[in-house]
């Protein structure tokens, strides 16, 4: 066993899963000492479920982790195999880039990325309990009893806290297939305080791909000319592949309701609360008794690997009939199953204890990320990866935390809304839980955030040079567009509708017609021919929603200064005098950790708003 | 930032109405009204007039410069007379001016907050105030529809989620089976919802006019006793006040109780052909303040027809000077008055909606606002060009605008729904 000397760390991750390894890596860039201590090496940077990154409301998580110089959009551009913009045909802010990954690939970047960090120390050590003295975290005890002490502790122990996996009536402690459960620091949690409740997810059974009839299959190509994650990077760095696609059937559906009672799921064996987005085949079957057919993705899991990924036909029955059902599907009438599909229940921490920085409130020093607080995605995971790791960071070296706020990213939505509404299933990014969404789109979160990160300090020197080339070839260019002038004699000659007899237009406002494209605007000034295309193209996408957005800039204004106003960690709601006591028990309950929060609490006024604001500035004043 | 307005004195009729100003364009607002930045912290008499330069109202300006106010930014603060029409003619210039708006409940006290201007203390004061403004206020309003009313409203919220849910789902779930084209039963919905909303806005204003008073205009050519027949009905009705109003100089207003309603009847200038300007202009405001009014009594002589282009349904026509014909209404003598009172409450009576009470001006501008952004959302619906994010973005803001009646709409009960109403997930 390895043993450190004491406080040796600034910041201790547990976890080396997308949440982890994003803390440590973020926890480095801020200059912290840190250590990943996890069960196992080998294991860092897997994927445990489907071998794809990204997708709507995903892809944008990505990019915003790319633009606070995180690793894991460059990681999966490495390991890219199938890149397809999701929503193409619809408008900028809500498409999606997503890839498929192989598996081997990714996993081998992550660690490369990891041990290229100096100040990175990697443990193979289980942990079971933290050390709690002097009201804050001062590190955490492995089982063997030895300590490693750190000023900071991040948690992300993603399925497996008291994690059981589930194949029909069998069911084993496990955190992921093949590797043991986190149950000791299950019970401290508990010990501590903290609500702990119990979710589920499911994987379906892994394919070898040799034994799969491909030859009637409808495939499914990479886009031709792909739209990768990372800022920095502009194509793919190995082949793309195909997905094939192919259904169930009513075969498969009788097979299915035959078997149900054997289920893990409806066996009464489970539970936990799966999400509704990710239900498993049994459930579609049931809750959808009228639909004759579900769609399977097959998708194969890396280039030097046959094993493939049925994506649709996640399950809880047992091995054999699984057999059965995967066989009842054209195509896979031979396939071979090399690994069973299962269902897993794990615990979470009502993120609601959770402040906005991902600390718990009252374990100071202590943060969690991942699926420990009820999200489901490796995006959603290493976006709270990065904000726990930034945060416990900051608060090794004793700076303020530091907030993603809803009006400025999905990072900050997601945030947000675990912290003030907890969850109720594994929780899943969606473009429409951005209220902004028409401003947070995944192809101008470097505008939105590389500039945070570089004064934050995260932003590494390549990236940040990189972005201030970008932004000032953006915003030369944006003027030049905004002071070219076109009489709409002009305008309409290169085929974009506008009245005749109205003003004269800038070229940028051109663009911001719905039929204003790149190319009339470079027909009007054919200067542009030497343009780059790609900052065209970028202008082209901001301004298409140039009117909304200067409707949306007041909302976002005052939600800003809302967020901006925080609430005191330790400021009592009850007995503030006006405040009626039903708003104030929700108000302790809820705990919002600044005024926007507080405004969505249910049954919140104006006037009780007005109130919490007048006894914090009257307690800033009387501590000044 | 927003320049914001609101009346600080209660509603309905008093000797003032306190009008306040708060923002970076008060002073905008008070050189566009008086014509002049007035002295700050002096009253200054001033004339108000609106774009036109039609005269509102001699009142009296104050000003308050930034940081020595109220709230700590410019303020203005006009002391109208108290006439209802004053101060919405005055509000209708305000609200015209880019960066106005009116304030939101509580929005005043929060800016004397934020630029400490006021303490904890002073706030709790206000706090019921504030209250009963809003939540309250919301529960009330909400209450106060019943039957078809109420499952209107949540038949709306009901639609409004359903044409999300449609929307939502194609497009966070586009790799999915989610049905290409979903516009055709959007657009089934949305119109369901624009087309009752607009209802309630009709609806609304009559209740507005409940409280405010309904207007009867007294229409007719010069000399045929209407100047009479107002004096009769204000010397024999409890008349609740009389004043020559500053609205126009041209149309005199008595307020009356007539069997319970509040109505202000209107004399106005004699309609006829004439060479005189200045006549011709009071002509022309006659029939503007004839045509805008609820009901008209149109006053002619034997021999005479009343105007057509400005009668109206229900519309009274009387014959005038019945001392002399014996027919219709005599203001000199009295005769028929109260004949014409009781058509008069009769018909008004009809008019005041017993379903609906959207009366206060803040539900009717929320109605408003949705009414504008579904119709935007039905013309998103229609072109193609226009992308689904964008048509999603008018019903969620149209959502939003009737929060205060709706409760609030929650991106987890558009889930729901999408959710029921698709198999989705892979």
């Amino acid at each position: 066993m390895f043993h450190v000397k004491h406080s040796d760390f600034d910041v201790v991750v547990v976890g080396g899963g997308h949440a982890g390894v994003e803390a440590c890596h973020a926890a480095v860039r801020m200059g912290a000492r840190t250590a990943l201590l996890t069960l196992k090496v080998a294991s860092i940077g897997v994927m445990s479920c489907n071998p794809a990154i990204g997708g709507l409301g995903k892809g944008h998580l990505v990019r915003e982790i790319d633009a606070l110089d995180g690793i894991m959009g460059r990681v999966a551009d490495k390991a890219g195999i199938q890149f397809r913009l999701l929503n193409r045909r619809k408008g900028p802010a809500v498409q999606g880039p997503r890839t498929q990954a192989d598996r081997e690939i990714y996993k081998t970047e992550v660690q490369s990325e990891l041990s290229s960090l100096r100040d990175l120390t990697i443990l193979e050590a289980e942990v079971d309990d933290v050390i709690f003295e002097r009201g804050r975290i001062r590190g955490v005890r492995l089982t063997d009893g030895s300590e490693v002490r750190s000023k900071a502790c991040v948690l992300t122990t993603g399925t497996f806290l008291g994690g059981m996996i589930h194949i029909g009536s069998e069911r084993r402690a496990a955190g992921r297939w093949g590797e043991d459960p986190s149950n000791r620091l299950a019970d401290r949690l508990v010990d501590l305080g903290l609500d702990l409740g119990r979710l589920k997810t499911g994987t379906p059974p892994r394919l070898d791909g040799r034994t799969i009839d491909w030859s009637g299959l409808e495939m499914q190509p990479a886009d031709e000319e792909p739209t990768l994650f990372s800022f920095l990077h502009k194509e793919p760095f190995f082949q793309q592949i195909a997905c094939g696609i192919t259904h169930t059937n009513e075969v498969t559906h009788e097979i299915i309701r035959a078997n149900l009672d054997q289920s893990a799921l409806y066996g009464g064996h489970i539970e936990g609360k799966g999400p509704r987005y990710c239900p498993s085949v049994e459930d579609k079957i049931v809750r959808f008794a009228e639909k004759s057919s579900h769609q399977i993705f097959l998708e194969p899991e890396g280039l030097s690997t046959s094993t493939v990924y049925p994506n649709g036909i996640s399950t809880s029955l047992p091995a054999d009939v699984q057999e059965t059902l995967v066989r009842s599907i054209v195509g896979l009438e031979d396939a071979q199953i090399l690994q069973p599909g299962y269902a897993i229940e794990y615990d979470y921490v009502d993120p609601r204890a959770l402040s906005l920085s991902l600390e718990l409130r009252t374990l100071p020093g202590l943060y969690l990320a991942g699926q420990i607080n009820g999200t489901t995605g490796y995006e959603e995971a290493a976006a709270q990866g990065l904000v726990a790791g930034l945060n416990a960071a900051a608060s090794a070296q004793e700076n303020d935390p530091i907030h993603f706020l809803r009006s400025e990213s999905y990072i900050g939505v997601l945030v947000d809304d675990l912290t003030t509404r907890g969850v109720s299933e594994p929780y899943r990014m969606f473009t429409s839980r951005a209220e902004f969404r028409l401003s947070l789109r995944a192809d101008n979160a470097d505008q939105r955030l590389t500039q945070k990160g570089i004064d934050l300090g995260c932003v590494g020197e390549t990236r940040k040079v990189a972005f201030l080339d970008r932004l000032c070839e953006l915003d030369t260019l944006r003027d030049r567009l905004q002071s070219t002038k076109f009489h709409p004699k002009d305008i309409s000659e290169v085929g974009v509708k506008v009245s005749n007899k109205g003003p004269s237009r800038s070229a940028w406002d051109v663009l911001s017609f719905p039929d204003g494209s790149l190319d009339a605007v470079r027909r009007l000034m054919p200067e542009l021919q030497k343009v780059p295309f790609d900052a065209l193209e970028q202008l082209k996408k901001d301004a298409t929603y140039s009117r909304y957005l200067e409707r949306q800039s007041k909302d976002i204004a005052m939600l800003r200064r809302d967020e901006l106003q925080e609430i005191p960690k330790d400021f009592v709601f009850r007995g503030l005098p006006g405040l009626s006591n039903e708003i104030a028990s929700k108000l302790e309950d809820v705990r919002p950790s600044n005024i926007a929060q507080a405004s969505r609490v249910e049954g919140m006024t104006p006037a009780a708003l007005t109130l919490i604001l007048a006894k914090i500035r009257r307690a800033k004043r009387q501590s000044a | 930032m927003d320049t914001i307005f609101a009346p600080a004195t209660a509603r309905g009729r008093a000797g003032i109405a306190v009008l306040r100003v708060s923002g970076p364009r008060a002073n905008i607002v008070a050189k566009m009204l008086a014509g002049r930045l007035p002295e700050p912290r002096l009253a200054s008499l001033c004339r108000l007039r609106n774009s036109e330069g039609e005269l509102l109202d001699e009142a009296l300006v104050l000003r308050f410069e930034a940081g020595a106010s109220f709230t700590g930014q410019d303020v203005i603060e006009f002391h109208l007379h108290g006439g209802i029409a004053v101060v919405r003619a005055v509000q209708q210039v305000i609200s015209d001016i880019s960066g106005c708006r009116l304030a939101e409940p509580g929005e005043f006290t929060r800016l004397a907050l934020e630029n400490g201007r006021l303490d904890l203390a002073e706030v709790e004061g206000l706090a019921d105030l504030i209250d009963a403004e809003t939540e309250g206020q919301r529960k009330q309003a909400v209450r106060a529809f019943t039957g078809s009313a109420s499952s209107a409203i949540s038949s709306w919220r009901e639609k409004l989620v359903s044409a999300l849910a449609l929307i939502e789902a194609t497009i966070d779930f586009a790799d999915e089976e989610v049905p290409v084209d979903v516009r055709p039963d959007v657009e089934v919905l949305v119109r369901g919802v624009f087309s009752e909303v607009q209802d309630h806005i009709d609806k609304t204003k009559r209740a507005e006019r409940v409280r405010e008073g309904f207007e009867v205009a007294i229409v007719g050519s010069p000399n045929v006793g209407k100047s009479t027949l107002l004096n009769a009905l204000a010397g024999r009705s409890a008349a609740i006040t009389s004043e020559i109003a500053g609205t126009t100089r041209d149309v005199i207003e008595v307020r009356m109780d007539v069997d319970g309603i509040a109505v202000t009847f209107l004399d106005t200038a004699g309609l006829r052909e004439t060479q005189d300007k200045i006549e011709r202009v009071g002509i022309e405001r006659a029939i503007n303040r004839a045509r805008a009014s609820d009901l008209r009594i149109f006053l002619i002589e034997s021999g005479e027809y009343a105007p057509a282009e400005l009668v109206q349904d229900e519309d009274l026509i009387v014959g005038a000077k019945a001392d002399r014909s014996g027919l219709g209404v005599s203001g000199l003598t009295g005769f028929g008055v109260d004949l014409l009172m009781a058509d008069v409450a009769r018909i008004l009576e009809n008019r005041i909606p017993h379903d609906a009470h959207f009366s206060r001006e803040r539900h009717r501008r929320a109605l408003v606002r949705a009414r504008d952004e579904l119709s935007e959302a039905l013309v998103a619906i229609a072109a193609r060009e226009q992308q689904d994010e964008v048509l999603s973005e008018h019903i969620w803001t149209a959502v939003r605008a009737l929060e205060a009646i709706l409760g609030k709409v929650d991106i987890e009960a558009v889930l729901d729904d999408i959710f029921s109403r698709f198999c989705l997930g892979k």
